[in-house]
């Protein structure tokens, strides 16, 4: 059938679903329709992890095999330094840049490696906002207990702490900076309900919130003249030989040559795995997003947490083929935009939290109530038009406008027609275990944002992970700043990586997989 | 996916999705067979092409994908971002590599009359000829051009609100026989905008005052005090 004729119930049953209220799902329903149907209860695609730090702990196969990667680095790599910085930073989105920024700021000398372009992130694409207790009937204990059940009650209390109750002065350290956010008739700060918070507390940027973000702190590393080192991916780190980090072998992806970094600490802000695709997903995240941080620190000793634990973001793009995986921002949902099903109907109240969400639709597909693309995709409405509707015309143009360009080039009109969505491989919710400094169990390894883990729990809330990439970028790049300004560069060694590749051996594992895996093989061979 | 248990009456069968037609492109000067309807890049990695510089996000925000294309029998060439554009039949693209443009350095907190500023740090700003290639060249549909000549009359709040779609793709620079790049002179003009010509908001000064001040010590006491089950229990009654 023609996708119009399909839309068409969607059009029809719009005026009897806007006068239902769908009550939100119980603790328990919540529990059972997880268990059953979201993809972390997927046992086939799961195993533990045969060595390490994190030996037995299951997660995901294709996590795993990084984690138990061969380094392309050889045992016997002159390590002469080709770069002394005091503070490396690995990464150049959100947490990378304000990690760079921050240690800046407290007198370190900053490198900052990334194996693409500054600023090439998942932070640039971020459309839902940031989360920030700023009105009066708010308060960052609110916004600690909404993260605590979104997470499951998983969540670590102390980095949580650290995070909603710095929230307010990143709001003003982002605004110094000339980051602008949307404003209120009397000047203060709009604020939009977010899915899973009980009170509106995202600060947007019209639906380009990371956009804006990224650009000025971008142009704040450039003004700072922080040295860059771009299309250099970390592909091991270096330690003392006593377990504490020294520094890290770079690949520069240009001419391929092996690099050395002597560093006092390195602060790893690598961000997410998306581009596994894990159990096959699409994916909404960046080039770039292959869990390198994830292989590095695990290889030098760092314990991770909470790895068998990912977000499906709900709405992910399933036509056109073209924009697959990419997502449909969260905002449409926050204003009212209704889940539909092929019969017409909506299945859950759409500003339940992720998790939920995804596994309601996994549930309306599985049980035959979606809609089949032919290129075997499938998926459920999304109704965008309804906005116009409720809000009056113009208002998807207005406030959506990054996702009516996107539809636009592809001859779609989201404010006439909804659009086909289905959950989307968006977010790592575990990482690297960190303390309130963004230090891991490995002395001088800081980690800062997606890469770290125990802040978010099992499900990471919208609008959480831009203030976790500034308020960890700001903890790990102060504490690593002041801590080396009296520390003499410790001896650069591969031992660590010694020790790895025998426990490998020993457990029979003479692994294929290069890791980290830097960039996705994308390019066609045969 | 449970397939069997759908209903067929729920299926985009539309022929063209159905089975992708091949189309011919032109790649860097090269002639290729590519399914229609895929995006620009895509294409590149379809017909075995590694790249490494030239992606980013792929999701239309980063611009690191700037492209050059035209289509088939019309001498008008384009400007995409490659994650974003999806292949025709005799289509014709190059990427575009980074452009050298030069960048101002400049404390945004020590801005001492940021209008005025504008036109130390970006002299060639004011040197528009308005010949409205800028434009012309955003992926983006943003009046670049225009946006320029507020900038340099001082209107930078206009100029935040045009550029905010701007992915810094730098397509508008190598076209400007001015040596002007538009998207830094925006970049510049909308930061100083947020720092310098916009208001504090009262609200968040306050709240800021609030923590520094213990305001909540209390509930936070009261809450970290708690045991799982409490603060189960307290959790579940948010709505």
């Amino acid at each position: 059938m023609d996708i119009h004729e399909l839309q068409k119930i969607v059009h029809k049953t719009r005026d009897v679903r806007r006068t239902q209220t769908l009550p939100k799902y119980s603790p328990a329903e919540r529990d059972t329709l997880i268990k059953k149907y979201h993809p972390d209860h997927r046992e086939s695609a799961y195993r533990p992890v045969k060595f390490g730090p994190n030996a037995g702990d299951r997660t995901v196969r294709e996590l795993a095999a990084l984690l138990e990667g061969e380094s392309p680095v050889p045992a016997d790599l002159d390590l002469t330094p080709n770069y002394t910085t005091d503070v490396l930073v690995v990464g150049g989105g959100g947490a990378g840049c304000a990690a760079a920024l921050h240690a800046h700021a407290n007198g370190a000398k900053v490198t900052l490696a990334t194996k693409l372009r500054l600023g090439d992130s998942n932070t640039v694409m971020a459309q839902g906002g940031i989360q920030v207790a700023v009105t009066a009937d708010d308060s960052p204990v609110q916004h600690f207990l909404d993260t605590l059940k979104g997470g499951h009650m998983k969540n670590d209390h102390d980095l949580l702490k650290v995070m909603v109750e710095d929230g307010p002065s990143i709001a003003k350290w982002l605004l110094d900076l000339g980051v602008l956010f949307d404003r209120d008739a009397d000047g203060n700060l709009h604020v939009k309900k977010g899915g899973g918070s009980s009170k509106p507390r995202l600060l947007t940027c019209s639906d380009y919130t990371g956009l804006e973000i990224m650009r000025v702190l971008k142009d704040e590393v450039l003004n700072q003249k922080i040295p860059l080192l771009e299309f250099s991916a970390v592909v091991e780190l270096l330690s003392d030989g006593n377990g504490t980090c020294t520094g890290a072998v770079l690949r520069d992806l240009d001419n391929k040559r092996l690099l050395v970094v002597a560093a006092k600490s390195v602060i790893l802000a690598t961000g997410g795995i998306g581009r596994l695709h894990i159990q096959g997903f699409p994916t909404s995240n960046h080039y770039g997003a292959t869990g390198d941080g994830l292989a590095l620190a695990y290889r030098l000793g760092a314990k991770l947490l909470q790895i068998d634990t990912f977000q499906y973001h709900p709405s992910g793009a399933v036509f056109p083929e073209q924009l697959i995986g990419a997502l449909v921002t969260e905002g449409i949902r926050s204003e009212g935009g209704h889940l539909v099903n092929a019969k017409g109907e909506r299945f859950v109240n759409e500003l339940d939290t992720r998790d939920v969400v995804s596994s309601s639709i996994i549930r309306e597909c599985e049980e035959g109530r979606g809609i089949r693309t032919m290129s075997g995709r499938v998926g459920v409405w999304l109704d965008t038009p309804l906005l116009d509707v409720e809000h009056g015309a113009g208002t998807v143009a207005k406030h959506f406008p990054a996702m009516v360009k996107q539809y636009e080039r592809f001859g779609l009109d989201i404010s006439k027609d909804p659009v086909l969505i289905y959950p989307t491989l968006h977010y790592q919710n575990g990482g690297v275990q960190i303390d309130v400094h963004g230090e891991a169990n490995v002395r001088n390894l800081f980690v800062a944002g997606e890469a770290s883990g125990g802040l978010h729990g099992r499900n990471r809330l919208m609008g959480n992970s831009l203030l976790d990439l500034m308020v960890f970028g700001k903890q790990t790049g102060t504490t690593a700043a002041i801590r080396t300004a009296k520390m003499p560069q410790g001896k650069l060694t591969l031992d660590h990586l010694a020790r790895f590749r025998a426990e490998a051996k020993k457990h029979g594992v003479a692994s294929a997989v290069m890791s980290p895996m830097v960039l996705p093989a994308y390019a066609k061979k045969e | 996916m449970g397939s069997e248990t759908f209903d067929t009456q729920n299926v985009i069968d539309q022929e063209e999705i159905l089975r992708p037609k091949m189309v011919t492109v032109e790649i860097a000067g090269k002639t290729f067979q590519v399914p229609e309807g895929i995006t620009v890049i895509k294409a590149l990695w379809y017909t075995g092409q590694d790249v490494v510089r030239g992606v980013g996000c792929l999701g239309g925000f980063c611009g690191a994908c700037a492209t050059y294309y035209r289509t088939k029998d019309d001498p008008k060439v384009r400007t995409c971002l490659a994650c974003q554009t999806a292949v025709q039949d005799g289509m014709s693209f190059s990427m575009v590599p980074p452009f050298p443009a030069r960048k101002a350095i400049y404390d945004v907190s020590k801005l001492q009359d940021p209008k005025q500023d504008l036109f130390t740090l970006y002299p060639e700003a004011p040197l528009c000829r308005n010949c409205n290639a800028c434009t012309e060249a955003c992926p983006q549909g943003i009046d670049v051009r225009e946006g320029v000549w507020r900038a340099v009359f001082g209107d930078f709040k206009a100029v935040s609100e045009m550029f905010m779609d701007c992915v810094m793709c730098g397509l508008c620079t190598p076209v400007c026989i001015a040596d002007i790049a538009p998207n830094l002179v925006a970049l510049y003009a909308s930061r100083a905008q947020g720092a310098h010509f916009t208001d504090r908001p009262e609200r968040l000064t306050h709240r800021i005052q609030e923590i520094e001040e213990g305001r909540y010590d209390a509930e936070w006491d009261r809450v970290l005090s708690m045991n799982e089950q409490e603060l189960k229990d307290l959790c579940a009654e948010l709505k």
